[in-house]
């Protein structure tokens, strides 16, 4: 991998301010709404950053994670009803409306769903492992339809944002600029685990499985652990999004949501630290931007996605010069 | 007589009606190079499989540095010793050259869980992993490379850089000089000279020359049978080999 110059990282802070500045265009614009859909794109983008961890750079499709993104979302919205009904769960853990509670809670517990479901998928590969991802989020996803006490198919409503010291998630660009912090964040640590041993390996089990066990590395424990960072990333992404949409519900982890994802994903670049986030934000963008325009939208959306997997060998960033290994 | 690095035991290996592997025994001794040759479809790839553990035999046993490993995962006898190059080479094909042997170094290292300091700035791989390039002769000007966009001779020789970063404690090729040109297979088999009598080696090869140029003890495999095994001259000396083998090749 070649060396990171100052050239990139000015390129990545100046990227970075001018979309710190986007309320204050919003505004200016007299354009509101832009802080929201750009808000969604920021949550978007953590997912996409978490499934390109082992879908770009461990090679494994997981066609599941919206199931970790839903339990995130779960998690701040059965808190929040605990707390507003002031019933403790199972009588023991009290509700909260805290962000630093409900943010970490949602973190554990997509963690955990990962570190199990991820245990026994990993046991399979290649398609299998398409199909058996698929198959425990719909597991999740039906669960949460028959949960009534949590609004079963209707869902729940988040009735106020969660508190956070220092903030105020009511004020939208508040809480777009938290969702962005918490993007640029994970994306540095994604990128420091990309580039650590670690990181090799999960490239090792990408290229060549079979190399890395001559060269002594059963890889399945890696997988493992790959797999649950990109579960908690999903995890801080669903709660993130509860706390813009203030509402949870199954379609969150629905088997379109993991697929939205994983377009995202190929559609932005596989393998390459910005590829997930612009296709977040193009996906996203699209979808307002022809959603406007006719109802019919996903019948354009199919042949954009097609025209780019089909000419831009390297996603979206391939546009830019950029390709797995070199950012 | 000390006990062998390696002794496989009546291995039978059926695929069908077709037995690969037939009643088959084979042991390579501290510091010695034994050659494997047999004619195509003699079983050698299959036996390879079934040393290296991947493949799992339908009986007998393999033995490594004593201890009974036929049930072990491939990179379980990896982590005991057994480095190995295969026939069709297996690289990371998106990595630089130097990456590659960076990732073998760094899985003799010991485990991996470390997340946060980059490995390819890693003073302790990327030495390590430019010193064992050396040593095999690759070039180091093109360590940088691709290892996908690297000439199938470059390709071989960084195989074998990698099998050697394990400091293996028996090294197993397979078909190391297949498609490479005559220079380059000279300076290959000059190369596994220097390593011979350091490493213990099994070599499954084609080149004959390089064959008898090295090896110690030669195995004769037909029809998934070891038909005879010994010294260079006893081989050529064999009626049965003469038969089942060299005649067809030399004939």
């Amino acid at each position: 991998m070649p060396e990171r110059g100052w050239t990139y990282r000015g390129v990545l802070a100046l990227l970075l301010a001018l979309a710190a500045a986007l309320p204050f265009a919003a505004q200016a614009l007299d354009s509101p709404a832009s802080i929201g859909i750009a808000t969604q794109m920021a949550c978007f983008a953590i997912a996409a950053a978490s499934l390109n961890l082992i879908l770009g750079h461990g090679g494994l499709v997981s066609f599941g994670h919206a199931a970790y993104f839903g339990l995130g979302g779960y998690a701040v919205g059965i808190l929040w009803e605990h707390f507003r009904l002031g019933e403790p769960i199972f009588g023991l853990i009290p509700g909260s409306n805290e962000l630093l509670v409900t943010l970490p809670t949602a973190m554990l517990v997509s963690g955990l769903a990962a570190a199990a479901i991820g245990a026994l998928s990993l046991r399979t590969s290649g398609v299998q492992f398409i199909m058996i991802t698929l198959a425990f989020a719909q597991m999740v996803f039906f669960l949460f339809v028959g949960l009534k006490q949590y609004g079963g198919d209707d869902g729940l409503s988040v009735r106020r944002h969660n508190l956070v010291p220092g903030l105020d998630l009511r004020d939208p660009a508040q809480l777009y600029w938290l969702c962005l912090g918490i993007l640029a964040v994970w994306l540095f640590l994604l990128h420091r685990i990309i580039g650590s041993r670690f990181g090799r390996v999960l490239e090792g089990v990408r290229q060549n499985e079979r190399r890395m066990a001559a060269l002594g590395v059963s890889t399945y424990p890696y997988k493992l652990v790959a797999f649950v960072i990109s579960g908690v990333g999903c995890g801080i992404a669903g709660a993130l999004m509860a706390n813009y949409l203030r509402y949870v519900s199954p379609e969150m982890m629905s088997w379109q949501r993991s697929g939205d994802i994983m377009v995202m994903v190929i559609l932005g670049g596989m393998g390459t630290m910005l590829g997930p986030v612009l296709g977040a934000v193009a996906l996203v963008g699209l979808e307002y931007t022809l959603g406007g325009l006719t109802e019919h939208w996903p019948f354009f959306l199919g042949p954009i996605l097609l025209l780019v997997v089909l000419f831009l060998r390297g996603g979206l960033m391939g546009l830019f010069g950029v390709r797995r290994g070199s950012g | 007589m000390a006990e062998p690095l390696l002794r496989a035991e009546g291995l039978v290996k059926r695929f069908g009606g077709l037995t690969a592997t037939d009643d088959l025994s084979l042991d390579v001794r501290t510091g010695e190079l034994h050659a494997l040759i047999g004619p195509n479809g003699a079983g050698k790839t299959t036996l390879i499989g079934q040393l290296t553990g991947e493949i799992r035999p339908d009986a007998g046993r393999i033995l490594l540095l004593g201890q009974d490993v036929t049930p072990l995962s491939a990179a379980r006898r990896a982590r005991m010793g057994l480095a190995r190059s295969f026939q069709i080479v297996q690289l990371l094909d998106d990595d630089t050259a130097l990456a590659n042997v960076a990732l073998a170094v760094q899985a003799h290292q010991g485990h991996s869980f470390r997340f946060w300091r980059r490995a390819a700035t890693d003073a302790s791989l990327t030495t390590r992993a430019s010193a064992l390039l050396e040593e095999v002769g690759f070039d180091l000007a093109r360590s940088g490379r691709r290892a996908g966009d690297l000439s199938h001779g470059e390709r071989k020789v960084l195989e074998l850089a990698m099998a050697l970063a394990s400091e293996p404690r028996l090294l197993l090729l397979d078909e190391p000089m297949a498609g490479l040109g005559p220079s380059e297979s000279l300076r290959m088999t000059e190369t596994l000279r220097r390593l011979k009598g350091r490493i213990p080696m099994l070599l499954v090869e084609h080149d004959m020359d390089a064959v008898f140029a090295l090896a110690d003890r030669i195995t004769v495999l037909v029809y998934g049978r070891a038909i005879a095994t010994g010294s260079a001259e006893e081989i050529r000396a064999d009626p049965a080999v003469r038969d089942a083998y060299l005649a067809e090749e030399h004939g």
